[in-house]
């Protein structure tokens, strides 16, 4: 339990250091590698706690996959981009089957309320089905649409609008 | 079914809107000579002045009721853009000296084309009696003469039916001041936004918050009876169409779906809600008989298809589909058949709400980066647009099918803060106001009058 939580505070902290102006984290693509393991002088034999977010957590997704895929205005079809992270999201699940997600389709603001909450539906789902056909099981996957409700990044113009079209990974 | 309390019932007592309200028409008195008449069928009209006495009490109690009534029916009038109520501080005679018959020379010096006069009693049994007589100027006539009984808590009501009925003889059309709005009352910064649910008369008094703010709501709509109101809600970040009870506060969940419900909007009867059914990425809408709990399936297309709004005779249904590539407003009957494209201009359309009148349909339309609020009719001509913005959406219309609700959204800046506020403005696109709220305001629904 211990371990764990330094683990959490290691995550955090990394996270910290790329996180904006947001409530959610903004990973996005490839953003940081394993966490970095402290190296210790030469011919000791040092304990220390393993660094870097637990395997199979919301945290080790983000750190190490990814947990969004984004959209171009208001289509649901997946980017080169999006398959590249979904192709390694779905490799994730594959080595940790007990783990379900729920994905999370999310509009910009740019469009009306009620047609956004379907955009957003279909966003998650075309992400859902992409995980399906790489070989996740469907049953470890669920979708939830916010329509236009939640974005991640303040303010309004494009560069916010571009990081609020998309499809998140909520590691239940 | 889900169930739960709300809020205290005592809220909801306090929301009870059916009181008695006994209405009589009074001795009309010579005719006029004159017809008087405002004309709103052509965009701007200069104002009407209109004098608006305060009506006579024979206790300072009285007095001061009969002041606030005034006040209430000069706003009203105000508020619609059709009359321009003249400065009190003009009037030449008294209430009391009113209460007979007016001189009229008196108010046609300060040019008042017409004047409301009227008492305010306290009978012995507690109840309130107000009469007001609608007088012409020029004409030296009485237009028209109620008086109303009512528990005196209800005074604002009886001064928008006073209001209306002003509204109706100078123009013809009926009013839609005794009514009420129910919206999404919201604050917070972008991505933090608490909503609640809130409801208002349509001047904004009686104001009340109907949900605490710890689940997201969206989209509610009145039931004809105003009894009810349907509405999404994520419960537990589940979201569903919910149906809320003013009466009781109860509200349950709508249907057992499969897939997130949204977009509920009555049937005019309000024996049915029309919504849709989002489920593996595709978005039908279903029709729920309110008795039966049968569920219909309307639409069969891949695409989106969504904000679903009745015709008022039942006959036909226009909604929101992009199956032709964009968002765009279609009509179909109400059994799914016979679906026709109305929309063709520039942009995308949305958010169609068919005019309690029939004859016209509102929407929301988004080209070149700029929102509008616009009508057109059923079959899609005579397209106008009446208000625009960064972003404005979802209109509602005023029972009388003159005047729309929406909200306007203004840009948010870096750190986030946002500022929603709704306003109403007149089918004729002049006379846009803000509608005061205690809080930000988007989604108004506006409801039918109260009977």
């Amino acid at each position: 339990m211990r371990l764990k939580f330094l683990t959490l505070i290691a995550a955090a902290s990394l996270l910290g250091a790329c996180a904006s102006d947001t409530e959610e984290t903004s990973g996005g693509q490839g953003s940081g590698a394993a966490a970095p393991t402290t190296s210790s002088s030469a011919g000791a034999t040092q304990e220390s706690a393993i660094q870097g977010p637990t395997p199979g957590t919301q945290e080790h997704l983000t750190v190490n996959v990814g947990d969004r895929v984004f959209f171009d205005t208001d289509k649901s079809d997946l980017t080169a981009d999006s398959r590249e992270v979904l192709e390694k999201v779905a490799v994730w699940m594959n080595s940790y089957p007990v783990a379900t997600v729920t994905i999370e389709g999310h509009a910009d603001e740019r469009g009306t309320r009620e047609y956004n909450l379907a955009l957003g539906e279909r966003r998650a789902n075309s992400v859902s089905d992409y995980l399906a056909a790489l070989g996740v099981n469907p049953n470890r996957l669920q979708t939830v649409s916010f329509g236009k409700e939640q974005p991640a990044v303040l303010g309004s113009n494009e560069e916010a609008w571009a990081q609020n079209r998309r499809g998140v990974f909520k590691v239940n | 079914m889900m169930k739960n309390r709300l809020s205290s019932t005592r809220l909801f007592a306090a929301l009870a809107i059916f009181s008695t309200i006994t209405a009589v028409m009074l001795a009309q008195g010579q005719p006029a000579r004159a017809q008087l008449n405002v004309d709103i069928t052509q965009g701007f009209v200069e104002p009407l002045p209109i004098a608006v006495s305060d009506f006579y009490g024979a206790t300072p109690e009285e007095q001061l009721i009969g002041h606030d009534v005034a006040e209430v029916v000069a706003a009203d009038l105000e508020r619609s853009g059709l009359f321009r109520p003249i400065d009190k501080g003009a009037f030449i005679q008294d209430p009391a000296a009113l209460r007979n018959v007016p001189r009229f020379g008196d108010w046609r010096v300060i040019n008042a084309q017409a004047l409301v006069s009227g008492t305010a009693e306290l009978q012995e049994d507690g109840r309130l009696r107000v009469e007001f007589r609608l007088w012409d100027v020029f004409g030296e006539g009485q237009l028209t003469a109620f008086a109303y009984t009512v528990p005196p808590s209800i005074w604002r009501r009886v001064a928008h039916i006073i209001a209306d009925n002003v509204y109706k003889r100078l123009t013809g059309e009926e009013g839609y001041f005794d009514s009420r709005i129910v919206y999404i009352a919201e604050s917070g910064p972008q991505n933090r936004r608490q909503k609640r649910l809130a409801i208002m008369d349509q001047d904004g008094f009686n104001h009340q918050f109907l949900t605490d703010g710890s689940n997201l709501v969206l989209t509610p709509r009145f039931s004809p009876s105003l009894q009810e109101i349907t509405y999404l809600a994520y419960v537990n970040r589940v979201p569903r169409v919910y149906l809320l009870n003013l009466n009781t506060g109860q509200q349950e969940v709508l249907g057992d779906f499969p897939g997130m419900t949204f977009a509920p909007r009555f049937s005019p009867d309000g024996n049915a809600v029309v919504m849709s059914l989002a489920q593996q990425g595709n978005t039908e809408i279903y029709r729920m008989d309110l008795r039966t709990r049968q569920v219909t399936r309307l639409t069969r297309h891949p695409a989106i298809d969504t904000s679903p709004s009745y015709s008022p005779d039942s006959r036909q249904i226009v909604f929101n589909s992009d199956r032709g590539g964009s968002q765009q407003l279609y009509v179909m009957n109400a059994d799914g058949s016979g679906v026709q494209r109305i929309s063709f201009n520039q942009g995308r359309y949305a958010t169609p709400v068919w005019s309690p009148r029939g004859d016209l349909i509102a929407f929301t339309r988004m080209s070149g980066g700029t929102f509008y609020i616009g009508v057109m009719r059923p079959d899609g001509s005579g397209e106008r647009m009446l208000a625009e913005g960064f972003l404005v959406e979802g209109p509602t219309w005023a029972p009388n099918g003159r005047v729309l609700s929406f909200y306007r959204q203004m840009p948010a800046d870096a750190r986030g803060k946002q500022v929603t506020k709704l306003f109403t403005i007149d089918l004729t696109g002049f006379n846009e106001r803000e509608v005061a709220t205690p809080i930000d305001g988007s989604d108004p629904a506006w409801s039918p009058l109260i009977q």
